[in-house]
């Protein structure tokens, strides 16, 4: 989230789309509901009608995955209407940088595409540079190159005829959402979008975010209360675990995993610190070099030196131009390439797309280690449906953990609060917390390297391993390490800092190897004055829009609302008068101003406005997107794989044999890296699977459910998997309310509870009649006992977005038939 | 009239459900061995073992689809029939303080079916063995300065338990507010029970008993039928 929870209530339009907020995020609704209390209004676009529509105001439905239509029309209605914020368009985002001569876009493709490889080079999306090597800029935004100009271009061919044909959306329905979320465009309203599978999980899952961003760009809607980009996080702390690196392509903190070629430290920080030549530009991302290296300190400690580089060569390096993402692993695993797995905190057998290509592959390893609270469809994969456990060799631990309540520590949530936790209950019988496993497992791994030696013993041999006190891991010296620590005496901004201090911010890191942070982001969250998350100060900050600055702590240096400097004008007023987020307060004299101050939420940057209050432009000024290279925000996004602009692609599985989008003959997303096993098959335009289906979860279960169906309270409200139909399709098939019935995907086949409901509709798309389902995937064949339910994702396919990898389980083509 | 009251606010109820759970957890009742029946309403119905059910209805009003979310429970009746017609107060009493309406043990000893029928809501079940069951307002828990379960576990503000003028003026606040958006938006019986709903359409869409069902006579006359009669059968009972 840009913004956060609380901040839900300052909004005046809230679009829920691609979630499903009131079940999925039921607390949210806490937020949702005042904001509709002072006059809020939600709009809610789905396939199906859910919980969350019933408490829209304006509700329309969609296709399953046809976002980008629906929004590109909403970009061209802004564009058309002139409903633009103009003056934060012009001055805060690059719609006024000119564009390359070598940037075009025909028949669905962008320059630079190399067919044979599906990949882009990204080159040919370049921006002009002056001479000094700074982007070119129209502040008219009349300039035929530049991005504005583009991006009407792009545009022009979403006219909400098509857009209704390609969605099958009523025209009526998807004017009345682009004329009540596009009046958020006025200087002093803010519109929020709250989104989360539903967007990510397609193979143009990164544009669909991008496509919404570039809307909330064009009407001044980031920075702003009750504005931003919301991604609800399914779970309570994968905000967290992704600052701290889950995913394979980063460090902690977002720096890169290191590419084979990036064969030294050196280049490795040439190759990832960006270069701007433009003085206004803060270019935050220069410091890459102090974050790296006091990430390596903490790693290694006193073994990392200058002359080691710091032991950058100890940590492993992806190859380039590969991905290792959960479908890369179990790709890899089927083919019999990996030995053995860790599955911790998981249960992947009912989590992961194309299920049954999972538990064939698990059946492929020597060992696998499952630590979690209960068994699971992962840990029994061997003894699943449809398995034969003399003929599988895969030797199975199990590690009992602790629940998250018999463990200290904290959690992130997705408003980027870091929240301690103290410990509840202690952990029941034998199990362990995390943190005790992981420590015990690498002393055990350090002893058999110092005693078997073996293969590269640097990294294990070396790494600092000292977060034990009397004998059990120690959440705070965790956490401590990732604030980090002045390493030796030194001076830092004229002030001296003591050997074995905690560092105050991540502005005083170092890349001389006298500092220490195991995640830059998180360097302020524990310092000599404290835990910060520990906080529970119940007062409100000075402009009294929910910061609560002193209730735990949140990243960056207690930033609530991310790109705040954006949210006022050049003179560093807000554009908002009553919900300000942060206010330029300094003194004045003859028309300039002479001290520094600003106001409200810690201010991204805390340098003077761009102007004077008498309109004169000042050189210790910043652009207000520091994290940018440019100091600009990116309605032309020339970093991403698939594109600077979102393209409307179709799902690799969809019921239409063309691309509907007028110059676009790409049905799929040309980007996208097609997996190749004999177990990878798709059905599109099938007349066998001519159902769209989306998978989703319900309230009362908690993603696979491994933690809830053994829970008889919640198995009673929800004990069955089911798929959603219309009552037209069940006509049709002649299925009747209640029965068991079978859906099919190309992949799989499970037998559901059938739902006969209005909540669904078939659509008209290109004058045709296309039904939708949808099948949670919180079930699994262990938990209810009678193994009959399983999981939704025994029909998804494996195919994932080009810039993530996420699976396309929100999208693919099925059949429904009487069991 | 002093006492306690809920406002429940229908028009903000997203269904999460967390109220059901809550009061099962509360009460340490059994979950019920249930199947999916083409609804995500579930259990079927009340039962000894379920004090609180949320309803779900899809209806067409206007031409505009609506999912109308209901949390059945006991309504603890100002003048409660239930209580009359027992004429027990080892069984059946109002609890004074907060005017819940508590169903004991005892109730082993009525005519439960006699009981049920009296309900103009259609709310207390029994156990194999003829005793009685509902929700008791969370009576320990409120003598103890807590808020009912389901109330403290609601997200979004449809929940509500107070001092009953409070939950009078609140129900009445935001009526007048919701009517706006919603011109058929009621409160339902707010003069004869202690649960005070609110809804944005006509409450039989929501649940057969959303309002009372008292056919030809309010829960007065039925009231005073009771204590008229009651003499006559309670001899005949004891022939």
């Amino acid at each position: 989230m840009t913004n956060h929870w609380i901040d839900i209530g300052n909004s005046d339009c809230i679009l829920i789309m691609g979630s499903n907020a009131a079940e999925n995020h039921p607390i949210s609704f806490k937020y949702v509901t005042q904001a509709q209390m002072k006059g809020a209004k939600l709009i809610n676009v789905d396939p199906r009608f859910t919980r969350t529509s019933s408490k829209a105001d304006i509700f329309a439905r969609l296709r399953g995955g046809t976002d980008i239509p629906f929004l590109g029309g909403m970009i061209k209605y802004i564009l058309d209407n002139k409903l633009y914020n103009y003056e934060y368009v012009r001055h805060y985002t690059n719609a006024c940088f000119i564009v390359g001569k070598e940037f075009s876009f025909k028949n669905g493709v962008f320059s630079g595409y190399d067919p044979k490889n599906r990949k882009y080079d990204k080159k040919a999306w370049a921006f002009e540079m002056d001479a000094k090597g700074v982007p070119k800029m129209d502040r008219t935004l009349k300039d035929s190159r530049c991005v504005f100009q583009l991006l009407k271009k792009h545009y022009s061919r979403y006219n909400t005829k098509l857009v209704s044909q390609i969605t099958g959306t009523p025209e009526a329905d998807l004017l009345k959402v682009y004329k009540e979320y596009a009046a958020t465009g006025a200087t002093g309203k803010a519109g929020t979008i709250m989104y989360a599978m539903g967007w990510t999980q397609h193979t143009v899952g990164t544009q669909n975010i991008r496509t919404m961003a570039i809307i909330q760009l064009l009407l001044g809607n980031i920075g702003v209360a009750g504005g931003g980009v919301n991604a609800l996080r399914g779970e309570s702390n994968v905000q967290g675990s992704t600052d701290h690196c889950l995913l394979w392509h980063i460090w902690p903190g977002y720096l890169k995993s290191a590419r084979a070629s990036n064969v030294s430290l050196a280049a490795y920080m040439k190759k990832w610190t960006p270069k701007s030549n433009d003085p206004l530009s803060a270019n935050w991302w220069q410091n890459y070099p102090k974050y790296t290296v006091s990430l390596l300190k903490s790693f290694f400690g006193e073994k990392a030196t200058k002359e080691n580089d710091f032991g950058y060569d100890w940590l492993p390096r992806v190859d380039d131009g590969k991905t290792y993402s959960f479908l890369d692993m179990f790709d890899d695993m089927y083919r019999g390439k990996t030995k053995g797995m860790f599955c911790w905190g998981m249960n992947l057998c009912a989590s992961l797309a194309h299920g049954n290509k999972n538990r064939q592959a698990m059946g492929k390893l020597d060992w696998l280690v499952n630590v979690n609270i209960f068994d699971s469809e992962s840990a029994s994969f061997w003894r699943g449906p449809g398995m034969n456990p003399s003929t599988i060799k895969t030797e199975v631990f199990s590690l009992p953990c602790c629940v998250s309540v018999e463990k200290e520590g904290s959690i992130t949530n997705s408003g980027r609060w870091m929240q301690w936790r103290y410990q509840g209950p202690k952990p029941l019988g034998n199990s362990k917390s995390d943190g005790d496993i992981i420590m015990e497992l690498g002393f055990k791994l350090k002893e058999l390297y110092e005693k078997e030696g073996g293969p590269l013993p640097e990294p294990i041999l070396n790494l600092k391993w000292d977060y034990m006190t009397n004998g059990m891991y120690d959440p705070h010296k965790v956490a401590k390490e990732i604030n980090g620590y002045f390493l030796k005496d030194c001076t830092v901004k004229g002030k001296l800092c003591k050997k074995g201090t905690l560092v105050p911010s991540f502005a005083w890191l170092q890349a001389d190897g006298s500092t220490s942070s195991a995640n830059w982001l998180y360097c302020n969250s524990y310092t000599e004055k404290g835990n910060m998350s520990a906080r529970r100060g119940q007062e409100d900050a000075v402009n009294k829009i929910g910061l609560y600055p002193e209730f735990a702590w949140c990243w960056p240096v207690n930033r609530r609302i991310i790109y705040n400097r954006a949210s006022v004008d050049l003179k560093g007023q807000p554009f908002d008068k009553k919900d300000w987020v942060v206010k330029f307060v300094g003194d004045v004299k003859a028309g300039k101003y002479v001290s520094n101050k600003w106001i409200g939420d810690v201010p991204d940057g805390g340098w003077y406005p761009l102007q004077n209050p008498d309109g004169t432009a000042r050189e210790d000024a910043k652009y207000s997107y520091i994290m940018r290279k440019h100091g600009h925000a990116q309605i032309f996004g020339p970093g991403l794989a698939d594109g600077p602009f979102p393209e409307h692609y179709e799902p690799v599985e969809s019921p239409l044999t063309k691309n509907p989008m007028r110059n676009n003959d790409q049905m799929l997303n040309p980007a996208v890296s097609i997996f190749t096993s004999d177990m990878d098959v798709y059905a599109s335009a099938s007349a066998k699977y001519p159902i769209v289906c989306s998978t989703y979860r319900v309230s009362e279960h908690w993603q696979t459910g491994l933690m809830t169906r053994p829970q008889p309270w919640l198995l009673e409200l929800e004990p069955q998997v089911f798929v959603e139909m219309s009552e037209e399709l069940a006509k049709e098939k002649g299925i009747k309310n209640g029965e068991r019935v079978m859906v099919d995907s190309a992949r799989g086949s499970l037998a559901c509870t059938a739902i006969v409901t209005k909540r669904f509709e078939p659509f008209k798309i290109m004058g045709k009649t296309v039904h939708q389902v949808g099948v949670p995937w919180c079930f699994g064949w262990r938990w209810p006992e009678s193994g009959t339910e399983d999981s939704a994702n025994l029909l998804t396919p494996s195919i994932g977005d080009p810039n993530t990898k996420i699976p396309e389980t929100k999208t693919f083509m099925v059949n429904v038939r009487k069991k | 009239m002093g006492g306690k009251s809920f406002f429940i606010d229908t028009s903000i109820c997203t269904a999460c459900r967390g109220c059901q759970v809550a009061c099962k957890q509360w009460h340490d009742l059994p979950a019920e061995k249930t199947i999916n029946r083409g609804t995500h309403e579930n259990p079927a119905d009340l039962s000894f073992d379920t004090y609180r059910l949320v309803r779900f209805r899809e209806v067409v009003v206007g031409g505009k689809l609506q999912w109308l979310f209901f949390p059945e429970q006991c309504r603890h009746c100002i003048e409660a029939p239930c209580l009359e017609t027992a004429g027990d107060p080892g069984a059946i009493y109002r609890d004074d303080k907060t005017g819940a309406i508590i169903f004991t043990a005892n109730t082993k000893r009525l005519n439960a079916d006699e009981i049920i029928e009296a309900c103009p809501y259609n709310i207390p079940r029994k156990a194999p063995d003829g005793t009685l069951a509902k929700c008791d307002m969370c009576i320990d828990r409120v003598e103890n300065g807590l808020l009912p379960a389901c109330v403290q576990t609601c997200p979004t503000g449809a929940m509500n338990f107070g001092d009953r003028n409070e939950m009078l003026a609140l129900a009445r606040q935001r009526l007048a507010i919701v009517k706006k958006k919603h011109p058929k938006a009621r409160l339902l019986d707010p003069d004869d029970v202690r649960v005070i709903c609110l809804v944005t359409e006509d409450p039989k869409l929501y649940h057969e008993f959303a309002v009372a069902s008292s056919l030809a006579f309010d829960i007065s006359r039925v009231v005073a039928l009771k204590r008229l009669i009651r003499p006559l059968t309670n001899l005949a009972a004891r022939l």
